[in-house]
């Protein structure tokens, strides 16, 4: 039996742009999508970390539209290939299209894990594109493995030629990675690929990455240096390291992502990404990473704890997108702090 | 105070929802409900009510319209289906108001631009979508005090109160609802989000509303005018609530909405789809207020 071949996934200019509150320059973006090309990483992500039309007050305006992101960073690479987020009821096929022609490769239409249903038109216009075309079922710890998997089996039907479980939260242990791709490895079609993209915020990235590798996932998320929402992605040369120590293929040369990461995307970072006590939280109770520094931009204008805020978003069971909540939420115990006064 | 007779067609859950308010009203006069599917629920409770029904569409009540001295019809089918009912009841001389994606006619949100409807006598009207009668209004009410640059509208919906036909066409949500942001509510541009939550119980339909005003708010004028405007979508929509705001930070002015429906067909948390039908029971009452008034000719009477 030959070892499986891995494909990395590199998120720090989609995920990443979250932690940069979606402020990267186009020099800071064509300088570690080049150094990510040259370490032999197959695919790069590049959009507002929202996806395509992320735009918003909700969720932040981004330096550059993604089109001009685009527009500059795909015509710079040699091997790697580029791919856009898109989350409908965000962005539309309509971004897409503008997408499309910017020269990407790949697509992910991500929903929440069980809204599997909305990306039917978004999955079918990436395939009539002619793009490769994911599904991405987030905060996938919210829904048991046959549940996922039944999702899975949607997004398949519609088109998608990869399934990914996304812990959008930070939240699974390595027995619910594995509990998730072998369910839906049993269920999909053999040609259907299975992804795994993890969050750092209980420091499991790489473990479950390999948990999901063991149960036959191929394709995994990672970001230089961890660059993304709450603690981060998987670290991605941490992974390349294990991954070669493992005798797995990346065909990711280590030295050099080993570089891409101290040197081009660590002097970027306006924070160091890590397990601090809020990101933890996040990881530990299961709240949406993105929220991170949404709960402490509130927490800081209103005079409130950013865990008290990120600890309410999880018990209001919120998901992706609900950044409009956090405002209101810190309002709410700004009132409930002044009555205890 | 003779009520105007009026045929809904579609018997899904907005249709039936739409007739449990019809019945209550004061001004209207539920007589058709039009299916298309003789085992639906919503046929059964018309039949229970005394309307008299059809499973076999709009064309097999179209000839009784003139008899029955329909004046107004609501088309809550789908965007697809809505083009050729809009012309059919047109031709029968009956004024439409539309609950689906279609947007033939132009965007009715009942406090903001109903009355210049009426004095226009519009033949069909449409009722954007659900996040959009949730919140064109408080952008109204904003940028009558002072110009909006960009306006941005957040919906938050109950994964189960999200029907085939939105899930099918969730672009339609965000298309349509961007251009009434614009077009009625008054912002130079105009953005829309909608995200879907799974949690039991379900929740209640939340909506956040950000304008961008062109210079420095002038905070009073804009809290009182928001104020009045939650107040005038409240006598059609009880459960329409302020939970937060408006907040003022720079140039950004943030309305955080919650709405609840009356529960009639359509359960409370559904506040997304009730006040689909509690707009289009307003605009239909309105039209038939002004039609008694004599101040509005709601039938052509060309079919009869």
């Amino acid at each position: 039996m030959s070892t499986p071949r891995i494909k990395l996934h590199d998120m720090c200019l989609r995920d990443g742009m979250h932690p940069k509150r979606h402020q990267i320059s186009l020099e800071q973006m064509a300088s570690i999508a080049c150094g990510l090309d040259d370490a032999g990483v197959p695919l790069i992500e590049v959009t507002h970390g929202d996806g395509l039309g992320g735009a918003s007050i909700n969720y932040g305006f981004p330096s550059h539209s993604d089109e001009d992101y685009l527009r500059h960073v795909v015509p710079l690479l040699k091997q790697a290939k580029v791919s856009v987020l898109l989350i409908p009821g965000i962005g539309t096929v309509e971004d897409l299209k503008i997408a499309a022609d910017c020269g990407i490769h790949t697509v992910r239409v991500a929903t929440l894990c069980t809204e599997a249903d909305v990306s039917e038109q978004h999955i079918k216009a990436g395939r009539d594109m002619g793009l490769d075309t994911v599904g991405f079922l987030m905060m996938a710890h919210m829904i048991d493995a046959d549940q996922l998997a039944a999702q899975g089996l949607l997004m398949e039907s519609y088109g998608a030629q990869t399934i990914y479980c996304t812990d959008s939260a930070g939240y699974m242990l390595p027995a619910d990675v594995t509990a998730r791709i072998s369910a839906l490895r049993k269920v999909l079609k053999p040609e259907t690929e299975i992804g795994f993209h993890g969050h750092h915020n209980l420091s499991l990235g790489v473990t479950n990455s390999l948990a999901a590798v063991e149960a036959g996932a191929t394709r995994i998320d990672g970001s230089a240096a961890g660059l993304g929402a709450g603690a981060g992605n998987t670290p991605l040369e941490v992974f390349v390291a294990v991954a070669q120590r493992m005798g797995l293929e990346t065909g990711v040369d280590l030295y050099k992502i080993m570089d891409v990461a101290e040197e081009r995307v660590l002097p970027i970072m306006d924070q160091q990404i890590r397990v601090d006590r809020d990101s933890l939280l996040i990881g530990y109770t299961g709240v949406y990473s993105t929220f991170l520094l949404f709960a402490q931009r509130a927490a800081a204008r209103y005079g409130v704890s950013s865990r008290d805020i990120l600890a309410e978003m999880g018990r209001l069971r919120t998901v992706g997108g609900q950044e409009d909540l956090i405002e209101q939420v810190a309002l709410e115990l700004q009132a409930k702090g002044a009555a205890r006064v | 105070m003779k009520k105007i007779n009026c045929a809904l067609i579609g018997s899904g859950n907005i249709g039936t929802d739409l007739m449990v308010k019809a019945l209550r009203s004061e001004w209207l006069n539920p007589v058709w409900m039009i299916g298309v599917d003789p085992e639906s629920d919503g046929l059964a409770r018309a039949r229970a009510a005394g309307l008299k029904t059809t499973s076999e569409g709009l064309d097999a009540a179209l000839p009784h319209f003139a008899a029955d001295e329909i004046g107004i019809a609501f088309d809550a089918t789908s965007a697809y289906v809505h083009a050729e009912n809009a012309r059919k009841v047109r031709a029968a001389g009956v004024f439409m108001i539309d609950l689906t994606p279609a947007a033939i006619g132009p965007f009715c949100v009942p406090p903001v631009n109903l009355e210049a409807h009426m004095a226009r006598q519009e033949a069909n009207v449409n009722m954007v979508s659900c996040g959009g009668q949730a919140t064109i209004p408080i952008v109204y009410a904003v940028s009558r005090v002072q110009p909006v640059k960009y306006a941005e509208i957040i919906a938050t919906v109950a994964s189960k109160s999200a029907g085939p036909g939105t899930r099918k066409n969730i672009d339609e949500f965000t298309r349509t609802t961007a251009r009434g942001i614009e077009q009625v509510g008054g912002a130079t541009k105009g953005k829309a989000i909608i995200i879907l939550n799974p949690a039991e119980p379900p929740l209640i339909m939340r909506d956040t509303v950000h304008c961008l005003t062109e210079t420095t708010p002038d905070e009073a004028a804009i809290r009182d005018s928001i104020l009045a405007m939650i107040a005038e979508v409240q006598r059609y929509v009880p459960g329409y609530a302020l939970k937060q705001g408006p907040v003022f930070e720079g140039n950004r002015v943030s309305t955080f909405l919650e709405v609840a429906g009356l529960g009639d067909y359509l359960p409370k948390y559904a506040g997304n789809l009730d006040i689909m039908t509690a707009a289009a029971l307003r605009t239909g009452e309105m039209f038939a207020q002004r039609a008694g008034d004599g101040g509005l000719k709601l039938s052509a009477g060309e079919a009869a």
